[in-house]
Order: C-alpha cells, then structure tokens, then sequence
C-alpha cells in the first residue's frame, strides 16, 4: 500500500496531476447543477410575482 | 428517420426532459469507467521501463489532450450548424462545449507540466506541443469571451462560431506538432498507423479512461446546454409548464 502511494518516487507529479483532474472535473459538473438551481428559483420567483 | 429524431431531439422541451432521464444513467456508466481505469492504470498497469510509475500520469493527460481536441471540433462543427441551419440547440452545444474544452486543454497543459518536470527536467518549453496546445487554450478563452460580451446569444453564437471556425486550423497542428518539428514531447504512441508502441496492459486503461472522459464531456455538455437553453427560453410556455410541477 505505501509503494503504491510511493509511486516510484514520483508521488508528488502523479498525485498531483490525479488531484487537480478531480477538482477541475468535478467543479465542472457541480458548477453548472448549483447554477440551474438558481435558475429554477429565479424563475419561480417571477411568475409567483407576476400571478399577484 | 434519423433526421427526424434529430429534428425532435433538436426541440427545447423534449431535450430538456430527455437530458434529465439520461443523466443518471450517464453518471453511473462514467463512474464504472472511471473506477475500471482507475484501477488499470494505478494499480495493474506495469511501471514504464524507462519512465517508471511517472507514466502513470499518462491517464489522466493523454484523455485530457484528446478531448481538448475533440471538444473544439465538435464546438467549431456544431457553431457551423448553427450559422447555417440556424438550429438553436446546435448554437447552444457549441457554446456549452466551450468551457469544458477550456478546462481539458487546462488540464492537458497542468498534468503535461507535472510529467515534464521529473522526465524531462523543465515545467514548461516553448515547443511545436506545448505552444500549441496553449493556443489551443486562448481560442478557447477567446470564445468564451466574445460570447459574454455580446448582449444578443444568438447574435454572439454566430460570431463565436466565427472565431471557432477560424481557429480549428490549430487542430491538425497540434496533432502533427510532434512530427513536423523536432520537440521534447514525445511522438503518438497510440494514434499510429502502424502497431500502437505500448504495452496492451497499458494500453487498455488508457483506452478506458478516453471513453470515460468522453462520457463526461457529454454529462457536463448536457448540464451546461440546459442551463444556457433555459437562460435563452425564458418565459416560453414549455417552461411554465416545467415550472408549475415542480
């Protein structure tokens, strides 16, 4: 398991590389998620205003 | 037949209901991907004979450079159907792709850069590779930007379809950099004629991970084309209708 995580001594370039793919990856699905729940929201708010 | 599923796909409310029931079944096909080539590229993977486990960052890389170049096609391709049919979801695939190309070429010059330093000795060299590929980022940039600045999205889809047409030159330059100019980088070991130069232990997670990465990029385009075809359908009637049950 620690030569695993050792990498050959390339620990610090894998990892790092494996980290910041996750990171970028995942803020770009959860970006956009957050962003259409904001939508949906802003949405509803006008048409309840608009109802009254 | 198949013209006309597009011609139906193409319309606003059965895309965006059709997106929503695939979605979860997208994310569950890309997360067994993910974990298969995971696992085959960390762990069963044999340790490159000259590079030792340092190659291993090939799998997140080598997925990351192609869909940046895949990506740009399919945005420079989907903006030219746009300007000439004047397909609306055409226009919003193209500008949805723009960001997670971005964020690929980003990821390609990051995770190229943690490769180069122990294999090579230097973070970064100005060569046929990397400089293009840098390109690569800017045009991405560039749409991203001309389309914010233009208040009308459909005046601003066909201008950036513009600029994306122009720039798919740089496409066949970064695929033939490595052949075309001598370069640090090294040359194609899988996109050859000739028999692929790497082990088939290696060579399958790679595979995998391609396929994972291009399952994502349809998850995020379809995430990001929803959002962009909700901000633009505002107010129509498709959208109530959504609204109201939920």
């Amino acid at each position: 398991m620690s030569d695993f995580l050792h990498m050959g001594g390339y620990a610090f370039y894998v990892w790092t590389s494996y980290g910041i793919a996750f990171v970028v990856m995942l803020i770009g699905i959860i970006k956009p998620l957050l962003v259409h729940k904001q939508q949906l929201r802003g949405l509803k708010l006008k048409r309840q205003r608009g109802q009254r | 037949m198949i013209m006309r599923f597009l011609h139906k796909f193409s319309s606003p409310p059965y895309f965006y209901s059709i997106s929503g029931r695939l979605l979860p079944w997208l994310t569950a096909l890309f997360l067994a991907l993910l974990a298969y080539g995971l696992y085959g590229g960390l762990v069963t993977a044999p340790a490159d004979y000259q590079q030792g486990d340092s190659f291993r960052i090939i799998y997140v890389h080598v997925p990351a450079a192609w869909m940046s170049m895949f990506i740009y096609v399919v945005m420079a391709v989907s903006g030219a159907i746009g300007l000439i049919w004047r397909i609306k979801l055409a226009e919003i695939v193209s500008i949805s792709s723009a960001p997670i190309g971005a964020s690929f070429t980003l990821l390609a010059l990051i995770t190229g850069s943690l490769w180069g330093k122990p294999m090579w000795g230097t973070w970064w060299v100005w060569d046929a590779r990397l400089t293009s590929e840098l390109i690569l980022l800017f045009l991405y940039l560039g749409v991203i930007g001309l389309y914010n600045a233009i208040e009308d999205s459909r005046t601003a889809s066909r201008a950036v379809a513009i600029l994306a047409l122009v720039g798919v030159v740089n496409i066949p330059i970064i695929h033939y950099s490595v052949e075309w100019w001598n370069s640090l980088h090294q040359g194609p070991t899988v996109t050859k004629f000739a028999k692929p130069s790497i082990h088939i232990d290696m060579l399958i997670p790679l595979l995998v991970m391609a396929v994972a990465f291009k399952v994502y990029y349809v998850i995020a385009l379809l995430l990001r084309s929803r959002n962009e075809l909700v901000q633009r359908e505002q107010g129509s009637r498709w959208l109530d209708e959504i609204l109201e049950n939920k």
